[in-house]
């Protein structure tokens, strides 16, 4: 039951894009086209959950058995970089097909707020580790699922008569302003 | 370089928030009201100056292919810098900023301006750049949470301007920063033109 | 001066100075500042306590206690003047909000009414749920106040559930949970004291 809650708080109620505004610059970058928008989302979800286990280890096994809490920002960060540049290494060996897919997304993801967010409020939230990846997860699929809509809505975009002032972005973000809203219905639902 | 030029590019002409459309998750997430935007542009500044000053001072001593994550490390610090002092001296406003001065750490722009301005200029161009570009954002945080605020409670600064009762309550929630950042970089667009 | 070259203990060799320097800057401000924070912290505690209760001299005797819900602890603090105890300040919570958690600092005044509150933490709609924070002490409005009631002589639900208090307008959520968080501290305060209900506690030492 308290990981179903998780789960629904996490894609639908407080959704990482549209209502906590982490992951905006991919949000707003690679959502020109669907394809994209769905590697994307895969790339984030695959950094998102191995760095929240591997940060998660090293607060509770390092920072907060030796007192060096202060460090955690520091230490996330370079744990999330590192981790990108492996994943990077690992897949162009062992899986070419997928660095195929979702190579050219990995160097845009350490600079990702979503994933040193997700991993920072897992600490706050004091969840276990088993919480923390239900959480890792389902924040990917949030966001997934923010992409992809936003996605498939900024494909029909263009084809449609815009006004002049509100081409490019601010339309994209009048958009955004709209699923947000349809987003908001959820409010209250756990 | 001319100085004036340096400083001043970072506030309307290369605004990192309305045209270059970096750093857009504090931009969206913390601009509930003026003081918010106002917080969080400073302590951002804060950040950028001070790792721009330390990367153009280093910049000849790191080999290029640890750059970025030395980088990193330093701007990393210059943050939980920040988190202390504000979590000392302002602890309302950093209990209000919450999970966005941690991510100060991957906001674009300071990673950005480290590798593409102090890493090839001298320390006082790069403060001035730094100060440049840390005005430039934490003005248009300061211009949205204004806008937001006026129209979503009401008030400026926390100060009433008209009664509770009209205020379109919308424009303080998620979907607002959307809405009115949409209208401000259209209008800016159109300025720019014209 | 040249730039340095990318060999292999060229690059471990910076990696690991700039790291420890950070580490140690680090390391001198969180020294410098640790206590300003503790201090922080303990001043805003201490003005929530201030803001709920009648006029005290000291807080001593502070303690935790599990609520019969079961749950997290909520937190006690008995204020003294002149030796006497004047109130004790709860730091009550729910997790029954529109958007999940809401603590309260409440305070119980001797003769067993609430003496008022402050929210300390949480995540209500702006401008609906938010209005908790002033709307349940407004003294124009009787039937919104808790302030001199308490759970056992008036009932601690909003009127559109048969209750004696008015709910926020359009935040019926909101009210229920803020109900919820003040008639948990009661009710843990209540056994904690053994106090026939709604009369003074004797003692807040056994």
């Amino acid at each position: 039951m308290n990981y179903l809650v998780i789960i629904i708080a996490a894609v639908l109620v407080n959704n990482i894009v549209l209502m906590q505004f982490l992951g905006i610059c991919p949000f707003l970058g690679v959502s020109k086209k669907t394809s994209t928008a769905v590697g994307m989302a895969s790339a984030v979800a695959f950094v998102m959950v191995l760095s929240t286990i591997v940060t998660y280890l090293i607060q509770k096994f390092i920072l907060d058995a030796l007192g060096l809490q202060y460090l955690q920002t520091i230490a996330f960060i370079l744990v999330i970089a590192s981790l990108v540049q492996l994943v990077e290494i690992i897949l162009k060996k062992a899986s070419p097909a997928l660095y195929q897919a979702l190579g050219i997304f990995l160097p845009l993801i350490t600079t990702n707020c979503a994933i040193l967010g997700v991993a920072i409020l897992t600490i706050q939230k004091d969840f276990s580790l088993l919480e923390g990846v239900i959480f890792a997860v389902s924040n990917a699929i949030g966001f997934g699922l923010a992409l992809v809509l936003f996605a498939g809505m900024r494909e029909h975009l263009d084809m449609m008569d815009i006004p002049k002032g509100l081409k490019g972005t601010p339309i994209a973000l009048l958009t955004a302003g709209i699923l947000a809203m349809a987003f908001m219905g959820f409010t209250g639902l756990v | 370089m001319n100085q004036w030029k340096n400083f001043s590019k970072g506030l309307i002409k290369e605004n990192p928030v309305f045209i270059l459309l970096l750093g857009m998750c504090p931009t969206l997430g913390v601009t509930s009201s003026a003081i918010n935007g106002l917080g969080m542009g400073l302590a951002t500044t804060f950040v950028l100056v001070m790792s721009n000053i330390v990367v153009s001072m280093v910049k000849n001593h790191i080999p290029d292919k640890v750059r970025i994550p030395s980088f990193i490390v330093i701007i990393a610090a210059f943050v939980t810098i920040v988190q202390m002092l504000m979590q000392a001296y302002v602890p309302a406003l950093y209990k209000s900023l919450g999970l966005f001065i941690p991510l100060i750490v991957v906001n674009c722009i300071v990673l950005g301006r480290a590798e593409a301005f102090a890493s090839k200029n001298t320390p006082l161009s790069s403060t001035i750049d730094g100060l440049g570009m840390g005005f430039g954002f934490s003005f248009a945080l300061t211009l949205l949470g204004a806008v937001r605020e006026i129209l979503g409670s009401g008030k400026i600064f926390d100060l009433p301007i008209y009664s509770e009762d009209y205020v379109t309550l919308l424009f303080v929630l998620p979907p607002g920063a959307f809405i009115v950042l949409a209208y401000l970089i259209s209008i800016i667009n159109r300025t720019k033109k014209a | 001066m040249a730039k340095r070259e990318s060999t292999f203990s060229s690059m471990v060799v910076t990696l690991f100075v700039v790291t420890i320097i950070a580490a140690g800057a680090l390391g001198i401000v969180n020294d410098l500042t640790k206590d300003i924070i503790e201090a922080a912290k303990l001043k805003a505690k201490n003005k929530a306590i201030r803001n709920v209760l009648p006029a005290f001299d000291e807080i001593k005797g502070e303690f935790k206690i599990q609520p019969e819900t079961g749950g997290d602890s909520l937190e006690f603090y008995p204020a003294y003047k002149e030796g006497k105890l004047v109130g004790v300040a709860v730091k009550t919570y729910t997790k029954k909000g529109f958007s999940g958690l809401i603590t309260i600092m409440a305070g119980i005044g001797a003769d067993g009414n609430f003496t008022g509150y402050e929210v300390l933490e949480h995540k209500e709609t702006p401008g609906l749920g938010s209005k908790m924070g002033v709307w349940f002490k407004n003294p124009e409005k009787p039937r919104r106040m808790v302030i001199g009631k308490n759970p056992i002589s008036s009932k601690f639900t909003v009127s559109k559930d048969g209750g004696d208090i008015d709910a926020i307008t359009a935040s019926t959520i909101t009210s229920r949970a803020f109900l919820d968080a003040l008639t948990k501290a009661y009710d843990t305060y209540e056994k904690k004291f053994k106090t026939t209900p709604g009369t003074a506690p004797v003692s807040a030492n056994n």
